[in-house]
């Protein structure tokens, strides 16, 4: 069987709501309902053979092709199966997740795998603010899975995370980590202001020394025995981080943010 | 059946269904790694008196351990699950947690969860750190040297101990060499251990004693020196009788270990004073597992 592919015919002006599209929810379907389902795209609903050229019929193995960042919610609860994205994404991707694998080829926008709970998130461009944050007012953000970024992120990213991993690659923006409970986010270029803002648990590791903060206190050099292991989760990842030559256990560690619980940490590499 | 002039009893060996559970112990050396197993696993001879039965099973090169650093896999064994997770969690705390540059890992992935370092985690006072990687949940205690790493749980499977056999030799000093030859042998197979000291027990029991308060006591039939006062089941030129106990994962990793002993015993042979191999066998009093010498030669 091949994947089931949704090519998108020509870029709608008004923003879709792709939730409907996504493996579980596709699997018991006939070609026919599928085409027939409709999708919000602004005010007006449309169908979703006027939006996209269908062909493969396999559910759990889904392809969008031609995708632009209009196209929000896209594996939104996915549980199971494989969703391929080729172009960009809109906001919302891989909201509130709960297994499977979503890989976009090109960026997302806002709140990306926003309180994702398991699976695995692959982005190979940028992604926006909020990405595995909370939805405004709830106050759980990522409680699992591993989200890789191999561009840069917005700020606020792991706001309000509870458990998982966020692997950047490129460089993070403003409050990365902000009020985080647990979990860790993995920086390989530069963070930006605000580091760690109000975090009270979880770990940020750094491979650069990020901006001095009042927040945190040098607790000294040290090498931890768990980072050894934390790295060789990487390993079957396609990417930065499951290169030995990037790993390292001799950190600086820094604890905070102590205006909330201290109990988090920022580590950054000794070089 | 005469091996290499050692005669092989047409008898089996008993053996009883406990609980068991493996641990991997690592360190800055193999050194402090072997220490600490050591101490972890130091006055776990029997369940009779000790709680539970453990020993060292193998030494880990440091690609085989999830730190990367040398490491020793140990496994303890009791009568119930209840009692193996005392003993563990008691262990590991004062014989691992207090070991310089020690982490702690789980030794087998399936099975009933077990506390490893989950309740090990409050002597952090609340500074301790969990870490989820890959499923597995780990624990980062602050010590004075750093920090302890434990995963926080193992895994408790269901196993065999007891299995057994007796070396008879015409002295002391060949008895013993013949046992340090099997033990040498059966270190390398994995999935076992011989708790006793040195892997071998000159103070084999038998079930019952003439004192209501014990249940074990010595094993007259096999003490040479009470050959012309009890019932005994030694030859006249049988001056010193060794035991080797075996605890297992399986029936098959225990047979595997008993051929391979019993085969370093035979090796030695009639002209090194070895006489016979026996086993234990108490009727059927003891346990429902039977490991047969001769089937097991075969």
């Amino acid at each position: 069987m091949s994947a089931l592919t949704f090519t998108l015919k020509q870029r709608p002006d008004q923003r879709v709501d792709m939730s409907p599209l996504v493996c579980q929810k596709l699997a018991a379907m006939q070609f026919s309902d599928i085409a027939g389902i409709t999708l919000q795209n602004g005010k007006r609903k449309i169908r979703v053979d006027e939006l996209f050229g269908i062909t493969g019929s396999d559910a759990q193995n889904i392809v969008i092709k031609n995708s632009f960042n209009k196209l929000d919610f896209i594996g939104k609860d996915l549980d199971g199966g494989r969703i391929r994205v080729e172009g960009d994404g809109g906001a919302y991707l891989g909201l509130g997740m709960k297994s499977g694998e979503i890989e976009v080829s090109g960026d997302v926008g806002l709140y990306a795998a926003c309180e994702m709970k398991k699976g695995f998130l692959r982005i190979n461009g940028n992604a926006g603010d909020f990405l595995g944050a909370a939805l405004p007012g709830n106050k759980m953000g990522m409680k699992g899975g591993t989200i890789l970024v191999k561009g840069n992120v917005g700020e606020r990213a792991g706001d309000h995370m509870r458990r998982g991993n966020i692997l950047i690659e490129g460089n993070a923006g403003d409050y990365c980590g902000s009020r985080m409970t647990a979990g860790t986010i993995a920086v390989m270029g530069r963070t930006g202001r605000y580091l760690g803002f109000a975090m009270r648990r979880g770990t940020l590791l750094l491979w650069n020394q990020p901006q001095a903060s009042a927040r945190f206190n040098d607790c000294g050099a040290h090498t931890l025995a768990f980072l050894p292991i934390l790295f060789a989760s990487f390993k079957k990842l396609n990417s930065k981080f499951s290169d030995s030559s990037e790993a390292f256990n001799r950190v600086q560690r820094y604890a905070g943010d102590m205006s909330e619980m201290g109990r988090g940490e920022v580590l950054v590499k000794i070089s | 059946m005469i091996i290499n002039g050692v005669a092989i009893d047409a008898t089996f060996a008993e053996a009883f269904p406990m609980k068991a559970t493996r641990a991997i112990i690592t360190a800055q050396n193999e050194k402090w790694a072997m220490i600490s197993a050591q101490a972890m696993t130091g006055f776990a001879t029997s369940v009779i008196a000790c709680g539970c039965e453990a020993g060292i099973e193998r030494v880990l090169d440091p690609s085989e351990t999830p730190d990367g650093r040398p490491g020793v896999s140990i496994m303890i064994f009791a009568m119930g699950g209840k009692g193996l997770a005392k003993q563990l969690e008691t262990r590991a705390g004062q014989c691992v947690l207090t070991s310089p540059t020690s982490a702690l890992f789980a030794g087998i992935d399936g099975g009933t969860r077990i506390a490893l370092g989950k309740n090990l985690r409050y002597f952090g006072d609340g500074f301790q750190v969990a870490k989820l990687i890959d499923g597995k949940r780990y624990w980062r205690i602050p010590v004075m040297d750093g920090e302890f790493l434990a995963e926080a749980t193992t895994g408790q499977v269901d196993a065999i101990g007891g299995g057994n056999f007796l070396v008879l030799a015409e002295s002391q000093p060949q008895a013993l060499a013949a046992c340090e030859a099997a033990i040498e042998e059966m270190r390398q197979v994995p999935n076992v251990i011989m708790p006793f000291p040195g892997g071998v027990v000159r103070s084999g029991s038998k079930v019952g004693s003439k004192y209501a308060a014990l249940g074990a006591s010595t094993n007259d039939a096999f003490c040479p020196t009470l050959k012309g006062m009890t019932k005994t089941d030694l030859s006249p030129e049988v001056e010193s009788v060794m035991e080797i106990v075996i605890d297992g994962l399986s029936k098959e990793d225990i047979d595997k270990a008993m051929r391979v002993g019993i085969r370093a015993v035979c090796d030695l042979g009639a002209v090194n004073g070895i006489k016979r191999v026996s086993a234990g066998n108490y009727g059927g009093k003891l346990g429902p597992f039977h490991f047969h010498l001769q089937e097991i030669m075969a």
